[in-house]
C-alpha cells in the first residue's frame, strides 16, 4: 500500500462491513420491533413494566448487577412428554402399570405418538407436552430460551456477560415474595450461606424503632438482625429494585419459543 | 559537520519536539494504570470476603469493576498508545511534530474526560453498557481530545519524507481511524436519552467492545510491535508480504466478532460472528509468522528491557486471539460462555497482550524523548517480571475458572476458589504498575525541575553587557 488513502480505504471496507451488519441493519430488524402476542393467546408479550420496576431498573444498572448476573436463559432443543391425564375405566391398572414401563419424557414426535397410540389403546387419556430442553432449564432458571421481545422495553438491556451469580431472567416467578427480595439483598448470606454476593446495606437505613415498628421493616434471622430496639427498613431505592426483580419473568411460550405451559390444575 | 552528525543532530529534535506531549500522555495513563489496577483489586477482594464494604455505595463491586475495566482502556491503554503513536509516526516521518501543542492541550482534556467517567460511574451513574459506562459529558471530551491527537498525528504522517509507507503506518493510521468511528456510533445509538430498541442495544454493544478490545488494541499493539521488533533487533520486518496479510485479515474478520452464541437475537447474528472468528485464525498465524521470523536469531541480550516485553506480549496476542476462536466455536462455546473464560480474554488482551507491548516501548521512547536514562533502569526488568507472573495467574485461575464453570453448569462454589487465585495476579500487575510509574513520575519531576533551574539561571544571569558601548 502506497499512501494513506490506502490505509483509508481498507478501513472504509472492513469496518464499514460490520457497521452495515451489526448496527444498521440489528437497528432496522430489531429496532423496529413491536409488541407480539402469547402463543396460542390474545395476550400481549411483553408488558410494559409498572413505574416502580422502571425506576428498579435504574437501580441495577447504577450498580452494575449485570456484572454478575446474566439475564439470559439458553435452550439446546425441544423434546416431547407425555402427561397421563386420566387412567380411563376399562383397565386403569393395565393403563398404570404401562406408563410405569414406558419412557414419557424427552422424546421425538414420533416416540410421543408411538406412545400416545398404545396408552389410548387400552383406554387411558394422555397430553403431548412441548418441553425446552438445555442445561439452564434443567437448572430451573427457566421455562424457554430468552428471546429479543423480552427485552423490547428495557433502556439499557441488561443481559449481562458473566454468570458470577445466578442468571436472573425468571427471578420474578422464581422468588416471588418481595420481602425475601430485600432480606437477600440486605444480607445475601442469610438466605445462602455461602454466598459471593456483596450485601447492599447502603440501600436500607438502620433506625431506631418509633412509637410502633414500621411495616416496611425487615424480618431477619437472629444472626443478621440489628442490635434490640433498631430495625431495617429499606429505602425508596431497594424497594424499586425489589420491584424490578419481582417483574424479571420470561414465562409465557411465544412463535419463535414454544414449549406448552403447565397450568396447576384445580 | 558531516551527515551523519546532521541525522544525528535531526533525529534530537524530532524527539525533543514529542516531549511535552508525551509526557502529558504517559504521565496521565500511568496514573489511570496504577489507580484503575487498585479498583481491580478491591473488586477482587470482593470475592474474599463479600461484606467487606457493603456499606459503601461507591466501593461496590458492580460500579468498582466497571471503572477499573473503564481506566485500564480508556485511563491507560488508549493515551499510552497514541503517545508512542506521536512518536513513531514522527520517527517515520524523520520530521518533527507537528502543532506539537494541540496534543498537550488534548491529552489533558483526555485525562479531564477519564476523571468525570471515574466519578460518575463510582457515583452510580453508569450508563449500564460494558465498556461504554462513561456518561455523555466525558465521551465528548474523549471523542474530542482523540481527534485533536489524531490531527497531529496524521498532519506529521503527511510530513514524510519516504513516500512508501512502512508496516506499522497501516496498522496504527487504521487504529487512528478506528477509534472515532466505533465509539461515535456507540455513544450516539446507546448512550443517550432514547437509545435503540431492545436487544438492538446489546448487539450495538458487543460490536463496540469486540472493536475496541480486540480490533483496536491489536492494531496499535501489532503495529507497534513491528516497529520496534525490527528496530531493536536490528533486521528488516520478515516480510511486508506476510504483514499486509495480517493487515487485512484482522480488519475484515476481526470486526465481525464478539457476537455470543447463545444470545437471545436472530440466529444470523452469532452465526456470521461465528464464522468471521473461525477466520481469524488465518491473521492469527500470519502474526505469528512475521514476529517469529523477525525475530528468531536476533543477537540481542534483552534480560527483561523492551524487546522482552514486546515478544511476551505478542505470544499473549496470539494466546488471547486463540482464545477468542475458541469461545466462537460451537463445540465449546455451550461450556465456555458466560463463564469467566471471556473476562480472562478480554484481560489477555489488555495486560497481557497490550500494557506489556506499549510499556516496553515507552521504555524504548522516553530515555531519547527526554535525553537522559531512566532514573531506575531495573524497574524495567521488575516490571516484566511482574506483569509476566501477574498474566499467567489471572490470565489462567479465570481462564481455568471459567472451564470448570462451564463444566459443573455455574455450580454456585465452582469457580470461588480460582478466583480467589486471581487476586494474587492483579497484585502483580499492581506493584509493577507502581515500577512503570516510578519511572515516569521522577522522569517528569526531574524535567520540571531542570525547568525550573533554567528559569532561575535565566533570572539571575546578569544583563548582557554586550549592547553597552564603550
Amino acid at each position: 500500500m502506497k499512501n494513506g488513502f490506502a490505509v483509508f480505504f481498507a478501513v472504509c471496507v472492513a469496518l464499514g462491513g460490520s457497521w452495515t451488519g451489526f448496527v444498521l441493519a440489528p437497528a432496522l430488524q430489531l429496532g423496529t420491533a413491536k409488541q407480539t402476542t402469547i402463543l396460542n393467546s390474545s395476550d400481549n408479550w411483553p408488558l410494559q413494566r409498572t413505574g416502580e420496576a422502571t425506576l428498579g431498573l435504574q437501580v441495577y444498572r447504577a450498580n452494575g448487577c449485570a456484572a454478575c448476573h446474566t439475564e439470559q436463559v439458553r435452550q439446546d432443543g425441544v423434546a416431547f412428554e407425555v402427561v397421563l391425564t386420566g387412567a380411563g375405566k376399562i383397565n386403569p391398572v393395565a393403563v398404570s402399570n404401562l406408563v410405569s414401563t414406558l419412557k414419557l419424557s424427552g422424546l421425538t414426535k414420533d416416540e410421543a405418538d408411538a406412545a400416545t397410540v398404545k396408552i389410548t389403546a387400552i383406554g387411558g387419556k394422555v397430553e403431548t407436552h412441548l418441553a425446552a430442553t438445555g442445561a439452564d432449564i434443567a437448572r430451573g432458571w427457566g421455562v424457554r430460551r430468552s428471546v429479543a421481545a423480552d427485552f423490547l422495553y428495557d433502556v439499557p438491556v441488561q443481559l449481562g456477560g458473566v454468570r458470577v451469580g445466578p442468571d436472573l431472567s425468571n427471578i420474578g416467578v422464581r422468588a416471588p415474595d418481595a420481602n425475601w427480595q430485600l432480606v437477600h439483598l440486605y444480607a445475601p448470606r442469610a438466605i445462602a450461606k455461602n454466598s459471593a454476593m456483596p450485601p447492599f446495606k447502603f440501600l436500607f437505613q438502620v433506625r431506631k424503632i418509633g412509637a410502633s415498628p414500621s411495616p416496611d421493616a425487615l424480618n431477619l434471622p437472629q444472626e443478621f438482625a440489628p442490635a434490640d430496639g433498631y430495625e431495617v427498613v429499606p429505602k425508596p431505592a431497594a424497594k424499586e429494585l425489589a420491584a424490578y426483580l419481582l417483574s424479571l419473568r420470561a414465562d409465557a411460550p411465544l412463535y419463535e419459543a414454544p414449549f406448552t405451559p403447565i397450568t396447576a390444575k384445580p | 559537520m558531516n551527515s551523519a552528525e546532521n541525522n544525528f543532530d535531526c533525529t534530537a529534535k524530532i524527539d525533543a519536539s514529542c516531549r511535552v506531549p508525551l509526557l502529558a500522555l504517559f504521565g496521565g495513563a500511568a496514573l489511570w494504570l496504577v489507580l484503575g489496577l487498585a479498583l481491580a483489586l478491591v473488586a477482587s477482594l470482593t470475592f474474599h470476603a463479600p461484606e467487606m464494604f457493603a456499606g459503601h455505595s461507591f466501593l461496590t463491586y458492580g460500579r468498582v469493576s466497571a471503572a477499573a475495566n473503564d481506566l485500564l482502556v480508556y485511563g491507560f491503554a488508549i493515551p499510552a498508545a497514541l503517545g508512542v503513536i506521536l512518536w513513531i509516526f514522527a520517527r517515520l516521518s524523520q520530521a518533527e511534530l507537528v502543532l506539537p501543542l494541540v496534543p498537550v492541550a488534548a491529552a489533558n482534556l483526555w485525562h479531564l474526560g477519564v476523571f468525570v467517567g471515574l466519578a460518575t460511574v463510582l457515583g452510580g451513574g453508569s450508563s449500564g453498557f460494558a465498556w461504554l459506562e462513561f456518561p455523555r459529558a466525558s465521551a465528548m471530551l474523549l471523542g474530542v481530545a482523540f481527534v485533536l491527537i489524531a490531527i497531529s498525528a496524521v498532519a506529521t504522517f503527511g510530513q514524510r519524507r519516504e513516500r512508501e509507507l512502512y508496516p506499522s503506518h497501516w496498522f496504527l493510521l487504521a487504529a487512528l481511524l478506528w477509534f472515532p468511528w466505533i465509539y461515535s456510533t456507540a455513544n450516539l445509538l446507546l448512550v443517550t436519552a432514547h437509545p435503540v430498541r431492545g436487544v438492538a442495544q446489546a448487539v450495538i454493544n458487543w460490536w463496540f467492545a469486540n472493536n475496541l478490545i480486540f480490533v483496536w488494541l491489536a492494531l496499535v499493539g501489532v503495529g507497534v510491535a513491528f516497529y520496534f521488533l525490527p528496530k531493536i533487533s536490528g533486521r528488516p520486518l520478515k516480510s511486508r508480504f506476510y504483514a499486509l496479510f495480517a493487515f487485512w485479515t484482522l480488519i475484515l474478520f476481526g470486526t465481525w466478532a464478539g457476537i455470543p452464541q447463545g444470545a437471545p437475537v436472530p440466529a444470523w447474528l452469532p452465526a456470521l460472528s461465528s464464522v468471521a472468528s473461525l477466520l481469524l485464525i488465518v491473521s492469527l498465524i500470519a502474526v505469528a509468522v512475521t514476529t517469529v521470523k523477525t525475530v528468531r536469531g536476533a543477537d540481542v541480550v534483552c534480560r527483561g528491557g523492551p524487546f522482552c516485553h514486546i515478544r511476551f506480549g505478542m505470544a499473549a496476542f496470539i494466546l488471547s486471539g486463540l482464545m477468542l476462536v475458541a469461545g466462537a466455536c460451537p463445540q465449546y462455546t455451550r461450556v465456555l460462555e458466560l463463564t469467566w473464560f471471556g473476562q480472562a480474554q478480554a484481560q489477555l488482551q489488555i495486560l497481557g497482550f497490550f500494557a506489556i507491548v506499549i510499556c516496553g516501548a515507552i521504555y524504548e521512547i522516553l530515555p531519547r524523548v527526554m535525553g537522559f536514562e531512566l532514573p531506575f533502569k531495573k524497574f524495567v526488568r521488575g516490571q516484566h517480571w511482574c506483569f509476566m507472573a501477574g498474566t499467567v495467574l489471572l490470565a489462567g485461575s479465570l481462564g481455568v475458572g471459567g472451564v470448570l464453570q462451564g463444566l459443573k453448569h455455574f455450580s454456585p462454589d465452582a469457580a470461588l476458589p480460582v478466583l480467589r487465585i486471581s487476586t494474587l495476579g492483579w497484585m502483580f500487575f499492581l506493584l509493577g504498575s507502581l515500577l512503570f510509574a516510578a519511572n515516569i513520575f521522577v522522569m517528569t519531576i526531574k524535567w520540571k525541575l531542570a525547568l525550573v533551574r533554567l528559569v532561575i539561571a535565566y533570572v539571575k544571569s546578569p544583563l548582557e553587557i554586550s549592547e553597552v558601548k564603550p
